[in-house]
């Protein structure tokens, strides 16, 4: 009995150690970066279009670790990413400015639209003034899905609030629902209350779930949705890699990243616009 | 969406065995499987040392452990997100993000139910063998690997619980492994993201094939138990 018993033991350290030491080998041989970035750019598939053609070219490896704008700077911010890759201008100087990342370039733009049910509750199907169209959902309080969770789209949402001189703050009531989760979860929620719900373009094309829902709003000039990429400052965390990061960068902003975001298509329609030699965006 | 779609998307992914799929489920597999093996290396001893012995506070010591077995998954993960993270105390380790980060969290969630059952288990045998025990010379710290040997199969029970309490979380790898495509994705992150991706069919496909996986490794773990008996036994 105590033979077969030492046999199982042993058995069980040497499974442990071999799982232990395989998960070791794999995460040394590789050569990789991380990138924290939004989960627009994930959800809407991008990534999984970008990633391939560059480790092709680079045989670098691309770790995404996709979360709302305000928590993948943050991600960058402790130094738990080498890039960050997001949507929110704003913030993305202030990264900068503090000292957190190294330079802020433009990449490209969609933009956001406004998603409602077909039945339409607030009667603003079709229209091109989003100021407008939120104050007819405040003024019907038709149910209206936020994210809630400090992402690009929800501070573009908290925006164009203020830009239709709404106070949320007054105004909000149980028709206003914060779910602090991400785009998808948004519009499966949106979906399941015949809510409207603020979404980007390339994640609303992408989604599977739509049921009863549609654009109701698009084409405002205010929609306008741009991303920029940052390599985390090196001098502030000294072990992110800024050459292989700085690569993919490079390569993002460069004209081979640029076209491979032009050519990524669902269904015939271009998601991101590459803008990242337009001045000033 | 379907139960009908559901199934078929299970089958399929069955079916045709794409590598992505089969890199998910070897990924979730290793990472529970190592957790369990890693809490039932600490647990198991540190669960028989609490049945046998008696200190003050010992009660204390014990609501407590039975009381972590309701850690909430996403609190391990956050703990030990920020332990992990490269502005946290064990930042130059560069765990974060990492299957290793995954197992260190799921450790911390199976260690309590390893410990909690193994102490309840060992200390009724102990109550019941004490004096036999003894009268081998088997007193103390010396009667620990006889009482976990005898109690084996009660303890396999328990480690089961702690590989179906990993296998099910999402929270904690989530947060500390940060789902990454290829490295960190497992099948209850990519059942999380599927969902949010509207893809719901492909979602609960994903979880009929976790179901059926759980139910293999607990059969295949009842039939080893059914085999030791009558060899070992």
């Amino acid at each position: 009995m105590s033979s077969t018993r030492r046999l199982f033991i042993a058995a069980a350290l040497g499974l442990g150690l071999g799982f232990a030491s395989s998960a070791h080998a794999q995460g040394a041989a590789e050569r990789f970066i991380t990138v924290s970035s939004t989960t627009s750019t994930q959800d809407s598939g991008l990534f999984g279009h970008l990633l391939p053609l560059f480790k092709a070219k680079t045989g670098i490896d691309v770790r995404v670790v996709s979360q709302g704008t305000g928590q993948a700077l943050d991600t960058g911010r402790r130094g738990d990413a080498d890039v960050v890759f997001v949507h929110a201008r704003a913030q993305e100087l202030k990264f900068v400015e503090d000292g957190f990342g190294v330079e802020r370039k433009a990449v490209m733009y969609n933009d956001f639209v406004l998603i409602g049910p077909k039945s339409d509750p607030a009667g603003i199907k079709g229209s091109a003034d989003i100021a407008a169209a939120l104050k007819a959902i405040a003024a019907k309080q038709a149910p209206f899905v936020s994210r809630g969770d400090r992402s690009g789209t929800h501070s573009a949402e908290l925006a164009l609030w203020k830009g239709a001189d709404l106070d949320l703050e007054k105004i909000r009531g149980s028709w206003y629902r914060e779910i602090g989760q991400g785009m998808g979860a948004a519009l499966n929620t949106a979906g399941g209350m015949n809510g409207y719900v603020l979404s980007d373009r390339g994640t609303w094309l992408s989604f599977k779930n739509r049921g009863e829902l549609d654009i109701v709003v698009e084409g405002d000039r205010r929609l306008f949705n741009q991303y920029g990429v940052m390599l985390v400052n090196p001098q502030k965390h000294p072990h992110v890699k800024a050459k292989d990061g700085q690569a993919f960068i490079d390569w993002l902003v460069g004209p081979e990243g640029q076209k491979a975001i032009a050519d990524y298509k669902i269904e015939g329609k271009q998601l991101f616009f590459p803008n990242a030699a337009q001045p000033g965006a | 969406m379907t139960v009908p779609d559901a199934f078929r998307e299970a089958a399929g992914l069955v079916v045709d065995l794409d590598p992505r799929f089969v890199g998910i489920v070897a990924l979730s597999l290793r990472v529970t499987l190592t957790a369990v093996l890693a809490a039932a290396a600490i647990g198991l001893p540190l669960g028989a040392l609490l049945g046998i012995s008696r200190f003050p506070g010992r009660s204390a010591v014990i609501v407590f452990v039975n009381a972590l077995m309701g850690l909430p998954p996403v609190v391990a993960g956050l703990m030990i997100f920020l332990l992990l993270s490269r502005s946290g105390p064990l930042g130059s380790w560069g765990m974060l993000f990492t299957p290793s980060a995954m197992i260190a969290a799921q450790t911390l969630l199976v260690l309590p139910i390893v410990i909690a059952l193994t102490r309840q288990t060992v200390e009724d045998l102990w109550g019941e063998y004490r004096e036999h025990l003894a009268s081998i010379g088997l007193t103390g710290l010396r009667a620990v690997p006889t009482l976990l040997w005898d109690a084996r199969f009660a303890l396999a029970t328990a480690l089961l619980a702690g590989f179906g309490r990993a296998s099910a979380e999402v929270g904690a790898v989530l947060i500390v492994g940060g789902n990454i495509a290829g490295y960190t994705r497992t099948m209850t992150t990519a059942i999380a993201l599927e969902t949010s991706k509207g893809d719901l069919a492909l979602a609960l496909g994903l979880g009929l094939v976790l179901v059926c996986l759980t139910l293999f490794v607990n059969a295949a773990a009842y039939g080893a138990s059914r085999l030791g008996a009558r060899y070992a036994g």
